[in-house]
């Protein structure tokens, strides 16, 4: 859902983003008009446009005319690529920065990413024994 | 858009005067029609008395207030496209709700009926009953109803929502979102609640003792200010040379909330520190100005006052 941290424009992009990512939004889809994120986030139509041409201007959605906002051909390959380049910095550093305070040695920590990939039910919340 | 497009508001040096007291200070406004503003500040910050100049319902001692670039005072012009909805609005005892949306059917050109029907049913007002049967939060309805089907070109809400509770605002709030988007237009919403109307608003006017303390698009104000918690010592050479707006301490703990942002590598730096960040909302922001303002006035008078 949207916080105070960024923009909301920013947020709406990136919500578009996330669903074109995990496959909700297929490439050559039409997506939601931004009146209706506007309806469904309770926010600014302005604000929603705002958020919806920035994917346009990056090449992820295109329009058609009198029809709507499509997913762009490529545009999920484009944002994984993106996606992977923020990992390290969103999800590796502040991970392994937290690993040092507590002691845990680099090689600890490929243990622990091994044991993860091999557990088969990584559910959120659920506490390994 | 362009620039040489006359504003839907603007306000020149407008300064009004009660007794002694400045309700506005020498203030000057300019905003651009087809959008959803917020007018916020404390009680007593000079929201209405704003209102009342523009809409020719109050005079400024000094200055300029156009609507459309014309005076609204006895200008049906503009009168005919302005809509007012005050805080306490008024309307004929005798009248029921129904009598009361057929005269702004009379009076707003744009008035769309089917919606203020709509409405009517959204909100579970009984059309017949008279106003002065009404609860404080039916009244509240009634002028919620006749600023959103007047659908004028500009319309001011002034803390339009007394006695309504959190459904019948969301309600205003839903059916205000859903027709700007079918129908562009300026409102401009006085409000306190301002967590609830938040995203709502594309630009913000903050006053405060008769002045603008700040004019800015939500998004831009969005995200510049947070607020950093932990260690005492290691809080202050994070924020050594920021502006602070707010200190509160607890012991060895403090939060401070500073004005600015924050990039990656100052996120990283507060990480190796251990101190948490925390966004500021749009209402944190404008309660830490506001005081912020107080403060710096209550010290320029102090110099003042020394200075005599």
């Amino acid at each position: 859902m949207l916080d105070d941290s960024r923009p909301i424009f920013l947020q709406i992009a990136e919500l578009i983003e996330n669903d074109i990512v995990g496959g909700v939004l297929e490439e050559e889809s039409q997506v939601p008009s931004t009146n209706e994120f506007a309806g469904f986030y309770r926010i600014n139509p302005a604000t929603a446009a705002k958020g919806v041409n920035r994917l346009v201007d990056d090449g992820i959605l295109y329009k058609k005319r009198g029809i709507g906002m499509f997913v762009a051909a490529g545009a999920r390959s484009q944002l994984l690529a993106q996606r992977r380049e923020d990992f390290y910095q969103e999800y590796v550093q502040p991970m392994t920065r937290e690993a040092r305070k507590l002691g845990i040695s680099a090689d600890q920590l490929t243990e622990m990413l091994h044991r993860t990939e091999t557990t088969s039910d990584v559910t959120e919340g659920s506490v390994s024994p | 858009m362009n620039s040489q497009i006359t504003p839907a508001v603007e306000l020149r040096q407008v300064t009004k005067t009660y007794r002694d007291a400045k309700a506005l200070d020498n203030v000057s406004l300019r905003l651009e029609g087809d959008r959803i503003y917020g007018l916020l500040g404390r009680n007593g910050a000079g929201k209405t008395t704003l209102m009342s100049v523009l809409t020719g319902q109050g005079f400024q001692s000094s200055g300029e207030a156009l609507i459309f670039g014309q005076r609204a005072y006895e200008n049906d012009d503009v009168l005919s496209r302005i809509c007012f909805i005050r805080e306490s609005q008024k309307y004929p005892d005798d009248f029921s709700a129904k009598q009361a949306f057929k005269s702004a059917a009379l009076f707003f050109k744009n008035w769309d009926q089917a919606f203020a029907e709509r409405l009517v049913e959204d909100f579970q007002l009984p059309p017949k009953r008279r106003i002065k049967k009404l609860s404080r939060g039916q009244l509240s309805a009634v002028g919620v109803i006749i600023g959103l089907a007047s659908r004028a070109d500009i319309t001011f809400f002034d803390e339009p929502y007394l006695g309504l509770d959190a459904v019948a605002r969301q309600i205003f709030y839903d059916r205000l979102v859903e027709d700007f988007a079918e129908n562009p237009r300026t409102i401009i919403l006085s409000s306190h609640l301002i967590d609830e109307v938040a995203n709502l608003l594309e630009h913000v006017v903050l006053m405060d003792g008769g002045r603008i303390i700040m004019d800015d698009d939500a998004d831009s104000i969005r995200g510049t200010a947070f607020t950093v918690a932990g260690n005492a010592t290691s809080i202050q050479s994070f924020v050594a040379g920021r502006e602070v707006l707010h200190r509160e301490s607890l012991g060895s703990l403090a939060s401070v909330t500073v004005q600015g942002r924050l990039s990656e590598v100052e996120r990283a730096e507060a990480a190796e520190l251990g101190l948490d960040l925390a966004p500021v909302s749009l209402q944190q922001l404008v309660v830490r100005k506001t005081m912020a303002a107080t403060d710096t006035a209550a010290e320029n008078d102090a110099e003042v006052g020394a200075l005599k």
